[in-house]
């Protein structure tokens, strides 16, 4: 064996494996959490993080360590970082109509300031993204055009979950229309309805 | 009781000397006196963030957060469509079109109440 051969044995043994942060990034109630969830459960067997139909259920950001994705051949080691979705208002009296205290009500929406405020300023900590987009809903809004730019400006690779895929009022060619530079992924994180392909986009993202 | 609206003009020229900062003070100094901006141009991508930023940190029981839209002017249709192909450089932020910047509230009230809405189409 020469001394090259050597080497290469030697250095792929103990190198250290590339480390992906990957960030949930969405406007609030898009399914980050889930989509986080049913990834972390694929590869670890454990969840992320708790969801809830009342808004602003992440309000902190969750992160699941050295989570190793792997698709054939591939495999990639991630840092899975959700966060909290990003909204330009917060009003506790919305909590209160899904059933909270005024007192329950009134802390969720400090928190959930507080967790619009500690997403974005994780954007500096993430080395890719998942922009996780409700595709029953109308895409062309400013939160998501402030999110993908500020991703674009800070040249943060992107792939465009379109999640909730499984329901009837799902347009996934409306946010491909909207945003036509990035690669748009249809999955329901709810059945696990197009993550074969989800897998696939992950690792040609790294890339 | 139906209140008015008072919709406050910010040109350009108005905000080009100013740092992100600056500029996000103005515009969220305005919006908390109930009042909606109309802003000639657009903030950039990062300015925008800075706003939903300070927005958070402001958030309390009289002030629920903001609205914000970007309205493309008819002429700039062409120019508009030519952009949104490179996504990129509508993020960037510009003195095309117009940003609008209101109170939650008030935009709440729009939503009511559609016939408040012609104030835009008046301007």
């Amino acid at each position: 064996m020469g001394f090259k051969s050597f080497f290469d044995i030697f250095f792929k043994l103990f190198r250290r494996r590339k480390l992906v942060k990957l960030g949930f990034y969405g406007p609030v109630n898009a399914g980050k959490t889930s989509l986080a969830n049913r990834i972390s459960k694929d590869f670890t067997g454990e969840e992320l993080g708790t969801v809830s139909k009342i808004p602003h259920e992440t309000r902190e950001i969750q992160i699941k360590e050295k989570v190793t994705i792997k698709k054939g051949n591939k495999q990639l080691d991630f840092n899975l970082i959700d966060t909290p979705g990003i909204a330009t208002k917060i009003d506790y009296t919305d909590f209160i109509k899904h059933g909270l205290s005024a007192k329950e009500a009134k802390d969720r929406a400090r928190e959930a300031t507080q967790g619009v405020i500690e997403a974005i300023k994780w954007l500096e900590n993430v080395d890719c993204v998942l922009v996780v987009l409700d595709s029953t809903e109308n895409p062309y809004n400013q939160v998501n055009i402030t999110i993908i730019g500020n991703l674009a400006a800070r040249k943060i690779p992107v792939l465009i979950v379109a999640n909730k895929s499984d329901l009837r009022k799902s347009r996934i060619k409306s946010i491909e229309s909207t945003f036509p530079q990035y690669k748009v992924i249809g999955v329901s994180a709810l059945t696990g309805k197009g993550f074969d392909e989800f897998y696939g986009e992950l690792f040609n993202l790294v890339r | 009781m139906r209140k008015g609206l008072t919709l406050q003009f910010v040109p350009h020229n108005e905000l080009n000397n100013l740092n992100s900062y600056e500029k996000i003070k103005k515009i969220l100094k305005i919006v908390r006196e109930n009042k909606i901006v109309l802003l000639e141009g657009k903030l950039k991508s990062e300015e925008q963030a800075m706003l939903i930023q300070r927005t958070m940190e402001q958030i309390d029981k009289n002030f629920k957060g903001i609205e914000i839209a970007t309205i493309e002017g008819k002429e700039e249709n062409a120019v508009f469509k030519i952009m949104k192909k490179n996504i990129a450089r509508v993020l960037l932020g510009d003195k095309f079109g117009f940003t609008v910047v209101g109170p939650a509230s008030i935009v709440k009230e729009i939503k009511k109440d559609p016939n408040k809405i012609e104030l835009f189409t008046k301007y």
